[in-house]
């Protein structure tokens, strides 16, 4: 186990990091905002992205990816945090290539992860359906229909939703709500008939969207691994995206930190910098502190995905609760140490912020995690 | 070094400690057993005394020292080299000595050839107890503001004032302390560090009780002690410097300390499942999900200090994390134990007999010392000035932006 990049990963998450400076600084986040670009992300970029072989980090060289791990994805999303830079590495990457990877058969896995790691199709998962993450809890029924499964239901929140090309959603094709067995995985073509989707406007202005499936008729080439048996892929790939968010959120809080101790230096109220109270002095040495116990719990957590640990799925669930709430402090002391002009929009902060908020939200929040890592290591 | 060499001493050493530390002391070593080198030196079995004597007569107390002051002469690869055997075979200290680590190293780097000789080999073979005369009533965290004053004599120092937290100075036999030395220069400017026998006349001690009961620390009083004029150590007015490098050792002799003692670590969960097997009311759910949450910073915590560990090995900076461990730690074990005492509730209200257990009253003692810990060494607002100041940059007050 190690708890350190790699030179290898520090050589990836540097030059992300420099490129992103360069080609994805925050203002073009606020350029993507304020024209309310339906995507939420440069196409362009993402090319760039795929060029530069960021979409084939985690998969396999059979696939024709790079066998680099959820520690380089892990790299990579530090930079885009960073930097605040919107892409659908987490979306189709992360979780929809994740499921793919695990629950496709050799057919589906071929037709389809060449593709998305090519960046010519691009991926979505569709999971929850409350106003809070729990994938346990899903309903959205898959009835058996001859051969093939009517689907009919609504997702929400799935992101990077919006101008995909298709949507892998889970759905229950037995069992209640809150049980583990009966949970199934489909692909569902973006074209297929009955499908409605509903851009969401959210505050960090990403692509999210609610998906409504009306009598969806999908053949069974269109489920992915065994009836039934959906959960755990599928937790696997959520597990990814959990800890890329993580890492998102890690990049963006370092940022936002640097920003903030910036202005404790500079900004000068009764003839001193405000930085020399202690009082603020404290505050910010707090940050520093949360701030290192949550980058040793993310780094754990990608080492141990890569590794396949039996305490993997315990260790993401300690990272994304741990930076979650370091994240909600980060944010907000940024704020208010600012004082007036943090709440101006015309300062970055409050992209970060909002940011931070979406991205503590999605794929369970601090109290989620929680939960489940008491759950995961009771004796 | 060649590797070819180490390995020769590494088989060396192995063989030496197989044949010589006793069986008996292959174990980590309860608090009541622990040897304290010094005039009174008590052992508590043959064992010990044997262990003692062995590693006192290969100089290994303090194997790095140079044989002249009754050291072992090892270099530093040698060094290393028996501290990792020592460690392989589980051996007991075979005495702990505040002297030798902290004391002994400052004196090899600032004290006179003649000290070095009179007083480094009595303490390279365990026979004199050094305690520390640092803190005062008036002088904790702000620890340059010092009032205890030696007054020149000619060809001694009078020594008047009181020293404060000084752990075992009713067990020791010598004392190295600050004291002022001039009263007209600024704070840091007049400190001296002498040397002084805790036996000399005008040397008073009383134990101080805890919240947590007895304990080991003592407050020290000096009325009119003389001390000779060699027993000034560094320049006078210089002892500032000193005790600086002597704080330094301190935090290595710390980790030293900790390494050899029992762990007291106090595994949280398995004890709130003892005391709220299944929690049902709100109270109870909350109450557990506390409990949780603090499992959960202790494991990122653990964590950290693993991460410390691979990074220095990797050859980063880790100044950063260093200056966290302590506050970190400290701050996680008094929280912990309020979880602790409420997930107990009266039974963790206990100060001594039936129909508290041993454990719970130990908990509940361990609860009263966790504030100790907090002060201690650095208080968690000194640590936190260190951060602001160090690693942040931040300004100081009055001084302006730093660059």
């Amino acid at each position: 186990m190690s708890l350190v990049y790699s030179e290898e990963q520090r050589l990836l998450a540097d030059t992300a990091r420099d490129f992103l400076a360069d080609h994805s600084p925050v203002s073009a986040q606020r350029a993507l905002r304020d024209r309310g670009d339906a995507l939420g992300f440069s196409p362009e970029l993402w090319a760039s992205m795929v060029e530069l072989g960021w979409s084939a980090i985690p998969f396999s060289e059979a696939h024709g990816g790079l066998e680099f791990g959820v520690t380089g994805l892990g790299a990579v999303c530090e930079a885009l945090g960073h930097h605040l830079s919107p892409s659908p590495m987490v979306s189709s990457v992360a979780l929809a290539g994740a499921v793919l990877e695990r629950a496709g058969s050799a057919d589906q896995r071929n037709d389809w992860l060449p593709l998305l790691i090519q960046g010519e199709t691009r991926l979505a998962l569709a999971v929850d359906e409350g106003a809070r993450h729990d994938p346990c809890r899903l309903a959205l029924s898959a009835r058996r229909e001859g051969e093939g499964y009517r689907l009919t239901g609504e997702k929400v929140m799935v992101l990077d939703g919006q101008g995909a090309d298709g949507w892998i959603v889970a759905a229950r094709t037995s069992g209640a709500p809150g049980e583990s067995a009966g949970v199934s995985l489909f692909l569902v073509p973006a074209d297929t008939p009955g499908v409605t989707l509903t851009r969401l406007s959210l505050i960090d202005a990403r692509n999210a969207a609610n998906l409504r499936l009306d009598d969806v008729t999908l053949d069974a080439g269109c489920r992915l691994g065994e009836e039934g048996e959906g959960l755990a892929p599928l937790e696997a790939a959520l597990d990814r995206g959990r800890v890329c968010l993580a890492a998102e959120m890690l990049g963006a809080c370092e940022a936002l930190f640097a920003m903030t101790l910036e202005y404790l230096k500079t900004r000068v109220q009764f003839d001193v910098p405000i930085g020399s109270f202690q009082a603020l002095q404290h505050r910010a040495a707090w940050l520093h502190v949360e701030l290192a116990l949550a980058r040793s719990t993310l780094m754990a957590a990608l080492d141990a995905l890569d590794h396949d640990a039996d305490d993997a799925p315990a260790l993401v669930s300690l990272a994304k609760w741990k930076v979650g709430t370091m994240a909600d402090r980060v944010g907000n002391e940024a704020v208010q140490l600012h004082g007036g002009i943090g709440v101006t929009d015309e300062l970055d902060v409050g992209l970060y912020l909002k940011r931070l908020r979406v991205a503590q939200a999605s794929l369970g929040d601090a109290d989620y995690h929680a939960r489940r890592y008491a759950e995961l290591t009771r004796p | 070094m060649n590797d070819n060499d180490k390995e020769a001493f590494r088989q060396q050493v192995r063989e030496w400690l197989e044949a010589n530390c006793p069986p008996s002391l292959r174990t980590p070593t309860p608090e009541d057993e622990m040897v304290w080198g010094g005039s009174r030196v008590e052992f508590k079995t043959e064992d010990q005394r044997l262990w003692f004597e062995r590693m006192r007569d290969r100089g290994w107390f303090c194997p790095d020292w140079p044989r002249e002051y009754g050291g072992g002469g090892l270099s530093p690869d040698e060094t290393t080299i028996l501290e990792g055997e020592l460690r392989r075979l589980g051996c007991r200290p075979a005495q702990i000595n505040l002297g030798i680590w902290m004391l002994g190293p400052v004196l090899l780097e600032f004290g006179s050839e003649e000290q070095k000789r009179r007083l480094l080999p009595p303490m390279a073979r365990g026979e004199v107890r050094w305690c520390q005369g640092f803190s005062e009533p008036g002088a904790g965290s702000d620890l340059a503001n010092i009032g205890t004053t030696a007054r020149d004599a000619g060809d001694h120092f009078v020594v008047d004032g009181t020293k404060i937290w000084t752990s075992y100075g009713d067990k020791s036999d010598w004392m190295y302390a600050l004291v002022r030395t001039d009263r007209e220069a600024s704070k840091h400017r007049g400190i001296s560090l002498v040397v002084l026998d805790m036996h000399a006349p005008g040397v008073s001690v009383a134990p101080i009780d805890l919240i947590s009961g007895k304990s080991s620390f003592c407050q020290v009083f000096f009325d009119g002690v003389e001390v000779p004029k060699e027993n000034l150590i560094g320049p006078l007015n210089g002892g500032w410097a000193l005790a600086k490098a002597l704080l330094q050792h301190e935090r290595s002799a710390m980790s030293k300390f900790g390494e050899f003692s029992l762990p007291t670590h106090v595994d949280l969960m398995p004890l709130i499942r003892d005391y709220l097997p299944e929690a049902q009311t709100p109270a109870e759910v909350a109450l557990e999900a506390r409990a949780n949450a603090c499992a959960m910073e202790e494991a990122a915590y653990g964590l950290t200090v693993q991460r410390m560990t691979d990074e220095a090995r990797a050859g980063l900076d880790v100044s950063g994390l260093a200056a966290i461990m302590k506050l970190v730690h400290t701050e996680q074990e008094r929280v912990k134990f309020e979880v602790l005492l409420d997930a107990m509730g009266y039974r963790a209200l206990g100060w001594a007999g039936a129909p508290f257990t041993d454990r719970e009253q130990a908990i509940t003692k361990a609860w009263l010392n966790s504030f100790t810990q907090t002060i201690a060494g650095g208080s968690s607002e000194v640590q936190l000035n260190v951060i602001a100041k160090r690693v942040l940059g931040l300004p100081d007050a009055g001084k302006g932006a730093s660059s």
